[in-house]
């Protein structure tokens, strides 16, 4: 298990993603952050503070669930449910940021643009991932990426947060060193 | 968890799994989403034999809101219509591919009958069977207390919930004793002696006669249907003199904590075990229970039917999916 | 049929072996006969299991037993008689019926078939059948009973009591008050109460039986209490012997090793009138026929069809298969539990059931009487399997139970009626 980003590295990339999501929306009034729980929530919310010191202005932010869209739920046993919360003018004209932590098959995403889909109709629909590891099965890409990271199928990628791990990094299991 | 035929087939972990996923889809029901595609491609049948539109309505709307299938198959037979029917009924269900069935009778035992392995692949969900159980019932019982005495979350440890009147033919009343005490509420029944079965004292519940007596303990008060009939069988003498003890008025609400709750498993006996001033106080939360029906029996089909069945891991390795 | 069985031992463990001429035990062999020689193997030997409550469901419900398919499992459990009660259809209450059932068990041969009267018409409860008819036709009825049904009305049961004691008859009641047990499911008791299931009280049949032997003290007649299953009951006939009261009382193997809580799986299998009760019942029942205040074991034996059985409680009909597996539940509860002796049990099925009924060739191992015994092992083990039991109908409550005790041969009048090989 080797770690591949540390604490600083971390916040320095989720810096550079708020500063390219204000950068492409012309500032923050129309965007309205989205994160997929657990992690991709927690980095939302760090997004949405980093943005607000930029901005001096608030910026729209809530969590959006995907498990009921989920295309592997019949694989396994029922899985719980995470909280969904859209802020009180909902989702239509706005532009809408989902985040994540990691990003690899899309399938998430799909699941994500489905959820979207049943809630409002947005302007536009963007993607920031901490980490992009590659082997996309689906035609879905990343707008602001935090780091590229180049992955074997059998490695795994984990994203621990102080939040909940009580620790800032990114670490890839199953690699040999080199 | 395959079946859900009574409270006692749910850990407490188990139940508040399904309440607070309950919680989760009533809020995205009530702003943001009213119907997902979790369940598509699945069949869920309504097998009433006992007749229950509020029931059966509230089970389907789940259903839909999931994405089912659902078939309604009202088999009204009468309550000593024998042998082949319910097992040819399940025999069938289980030849139209059913993944779950929803099944009212007028037999305590029938939903366990039906959920034989012999039977059926699919799950059973009781929806009331006799005098025995109403699971989903007690779930949005709890549901409903939980949401407006415990905003929601966690257990009810700390209220005391009363339940009135006939417990000896209320398969209400046994599924609520039942998961009220998993979830650490202390239950006290109120009903005349004979309106409680022999061995109630082996419910861990407190048994008492006067209502005027246990309405000022209680920060819920659940009345239970009484019919009419009763009085034939000499259970008591007249309705008035029921009403008159047991029944819930105006006088009586002003003995309950102002943050108490009335409830009622419906339909109602306006005028005999609850006034219409009483059902339509402000206390009352009737029309909510019916609301929460809905969320709760989504979240049960939601971990009946969302993940990987039974059916599924035999199809699968049966080679198709 | 002239037998001679060698290498038996007898109910008290000891060597044992039988002579056997023209269907009759006789003392030693007569020179110049040829006897058939059959070897027991070192079995035991007992007379012919007597049940004195049986439901053969013939005339009417062929479909659930004959007397053939009864007889049949009858003779595979050890009993060399049975008695067929009368809730027929036409319900047993005429010469006519009563003849007609002993005559199918005489034609098929293989155990004495013994009818039981109805007490009234019909079992309607309210007029007295014909009680000397049937005494005096070729069926000999001496015991009259209601079964399935209470006598509940007191002058009815007294006019009964009295009536039969011109032929020293016997009136067996099933004890059941019928006002405390309307659409009554299972025993009331806590059970029920976690069940949704309408209780059947004790009291209902402790009621009568204290009524009934109140009533046989008065008018001096002979009482029989069916299927006696609460600890309640036996108290009140054990007081009642100490009075001197005419009465004899009779228990199920179920109800010697069944307790309420098997309804909880909702099996209809386990529904039987008078119902499975609790466990301080049984061990009641179980003392109470030790100590001799219960005088005999009887199988109420109620073969049901399948569709009677596979469907919810409460549209089941009750009861449940005895014959084939009786000797077995009896060994398991009271001999192999150090209740009693094997003695002390073959007493309790065979000879005082035949000597309560009066039926004179069965009950005994004696010189004169006629040949009616079975060979048991003691020593094998079997797993009871409902599709290869010899009745009709599959309703037992034992189903792959691994029971004690196998029947393995039994001999009705001399001649071989039973060989548990001879079905391999």
């Amino acid at each position: 298990m080797s770690v591949i980003l540390n604490a600083g590295e971390i916040s320095r990339a989720l810096r550079r993603i708020s500063h390219e999501i204000l950068e492409k929306n012309h500032g923050s009034s129309e965007v309205l952050l989205l994160g997929i729980p657990t992690r991709g929530a927690l980095l939302s919310q760090r997004i949405k503070v980093l943005i607000e010191e930029i901005e001096k202005s608030p910026v729209l932010a809530g969590t959006l669930d995907i498990t009921m869209y989920r295309d592997d739920l019949r694989m396994r046993p029922p899985r719980t449910l995470m909280p969904t919360e859209i802020p009180g003018g909902g989702i239509d004209e706005k532009h809408v940021v989902l985040v994540d932590d990691v990003f690899y098959s899309g399938r998430t995403i799909r699941a994500a643009l489905d959820a979207i889909n049943e809630v409002g109709r947005p302007r536009s629909v963007q993607l920031a991932v901490l980490i992009d590891r590659g082997h996309r099965e689906l035609p879905i890409r990343a707008d602001f990426v935090g780091k590229n990271i180049p992955t074997a199928k059998d490695e795994s990628v984990r994203v621990h947060l102080t939040e909940i791990d009580g620790v800032d990094e990114v670490l890839i299991e199953g690699r040999t060193s080199s | 968890m395959k079946n859900l035929l009574s409270i006692n087939d749910l850990s407490k972990a188990d139940a508040l799994e399904i309440l607070d996923t309950a919680v989760e889809l009533s809020r995205l029901s009530e702003n943001t989403v009213r119907k997902f595609p979790t369940l598509r491609g699945r069949t869920v049948v309504n097998l009433f034999f006992e007749d229950s539109t509020r029931t059966r309505i509230s089970f389907e709307a789940a259903a839909k809101r999931l994405s089912a299938d659902v078939i309604n198959f009202s088999a009204k037979g009468s309550s000593l219509s024998k042998g082949e029917s319910l097992k040819d009924t399940a025999l069938t269900l289980q030849a139209m591919g059913a993944d779950a069935v929803i099944i009212r009778h007028s037999a305590s035992g029938a939903a366990h009958q039906l959920a034989r392995q012999e039977w059926m692949k699919g799950s059973v969900i009781n929806a009331g069977d006799g005098t025995h159980e109403h699971p989903t019932q007690a779930l949005l019982d709890a549901f409903t207390i939980r949401r407006r005495l415990r905003a929601d979350s966690g257990d009810l440890t700390g209220l005391s919930v009363g339940i009135v009147g006939d417990v000896l033919h209320s398969r209400v009343a046994r599924s609520n004793v039942l998961l009220l005490q998993k979830l650490g509420a202390e239950v006290i029944l109120v009903a005349p002696p004979t309106l409680l079965p022999v061995g109630v004292d082996s419910w861990g519940a407190q048994v008492r006669y006067s209502l005027d007596d246990v309405l000022p303990l209680v920060d819920a008060v659940m009345m239970l249907r009484v019919q009419r009939e009763r009085m034939e069988d000499l259970f008591f003498p007249t309705e008035r003199e029921y009403s008159r003890n047991f029944g819930l008025n105006l006088e009586r609400m002003n003995r309950l904590k102002n943050t108490a709750i009335v409830m009622h498993p419906g339909p109602m006996n306006r005028g005999l075990e609850i006034s219409a001033d009483s059902a339509d106080s402000h206390q009352s939360v009737i029309v909510e229970q019916v609301a929460n029906g809905v969320s709760v029996r989504m979240s049960v089909l939601y971990l009946l039917l969302g993940g990987a069945t039974a059916r599924d891991l035999n199809l699968s390795s049966a080679g198709g999916m | 049929m002239n037998l001679h069985v060698a290498n038996a031992k007898n109910v008290k463990g000891l060597a044992t072996e039988l002579w056997i001429e023209s269907g009759k035990i006789v003392s030693q062999p007569t020179n110049g006969v040829v006897y058939e020689d059959i070897d027991a193997n070192g079995l035991t030997l007992v007379p012919g299991l007597v049940d004195l409550h049986t439901h053969l469901r013939e005339p009417g419900r062929e479909d659930a037993e004959t007397v053939l398919s009864g007889s049949q499992a009858a003779v595979a459990g050890g009993y060399t008689a049975i008695s067929a009660m009368p809730n027929t259809f036409p319900v047993a209450d005429t010469a006519g019926v009563v003849e007609q059932v002993f005559r199918l068990g005489e034609h098929h041969n293989l155990c004495d078939v013994f009818p039981i009267g109805a007490v009234t018409v019909g079992q309607d409860g309210k007029h007295l059948a014909e009680l000397a008819a049937m005494y005096q036709s070729e069926a000999k009825v001496r015991i009259f009973s209601d079964d399935g049904h209470c006598v509940a009305d007191p002058l009815v049961m007294r006019r009964a009591l009295e009536y039969v004691k011109t032929f020293d008859g016997i009136i067996a009641q099933h004890a059941q008050d019928p006002r405390l047990t309307e659409s009554a499911q299972m025993n009331e008791g806590v059970i029920s109460a976690k069940l949704g299931l309408k209780g059947w009280p004790a009291v209902a049949e402790e009621a009568i039986i204290a009524r009934d032997v109140l009533l046989a003290e008065h008018v001096d007649s002979r009482l029989h209490i069916c299927h006696l299953t609460t600890a309640g009951g036996v108290e009140i006939v054990r007081n009642a012997k100490k009075r001197g009261i005419k009465v004899t009382a009779e228990v199920t193997p179920h109800h010697l090793l069944l307790t309420d809580d098997v309804v909880e799986s909702y099996d209809p299998v386990y529904k039987v009138n008078p119902p499975l009760r609790t466990l301080k019942d049984v061990h009641a029942l179980r003392e109470g026929l030790a100590d001799g205040t219960i005088d005999i074991i009887a199988t109420d034996h109620a073969p049901h069809p399948q569709e009677a059985k596979d469907c919810e409680w409460n549209a089941a009909a009750f009861g449940m298969l005895g014959l084939e597996t009786a000797f077995s539940i009896g060994y398991l509860t009271m001999v192999k539990s150090g209740l009693i002796s094997l003695e002390t049990l073959i007493e309790r099925m065979s000879t005082k059931p035949a000597e309560i009924a009066q039926y004179l060739y069965h009950g005994k191992i004696a010189v004169g009487t006629k040949a009616n015994f079975a060979l048991i092992d003691l020593k094998a083990e079997w797993k009871v399997d409902r599709v290869r039991l010899h009745s009709k109908s599959r309703n037992t409550p034992f189903h792959e139970m691994v029971l004690p005790g196998m029947v393995m041969k039994t001999f009705h009048n001399g001649a071989l009626v039973f060989d548990r090989k001879a079905k391999l």
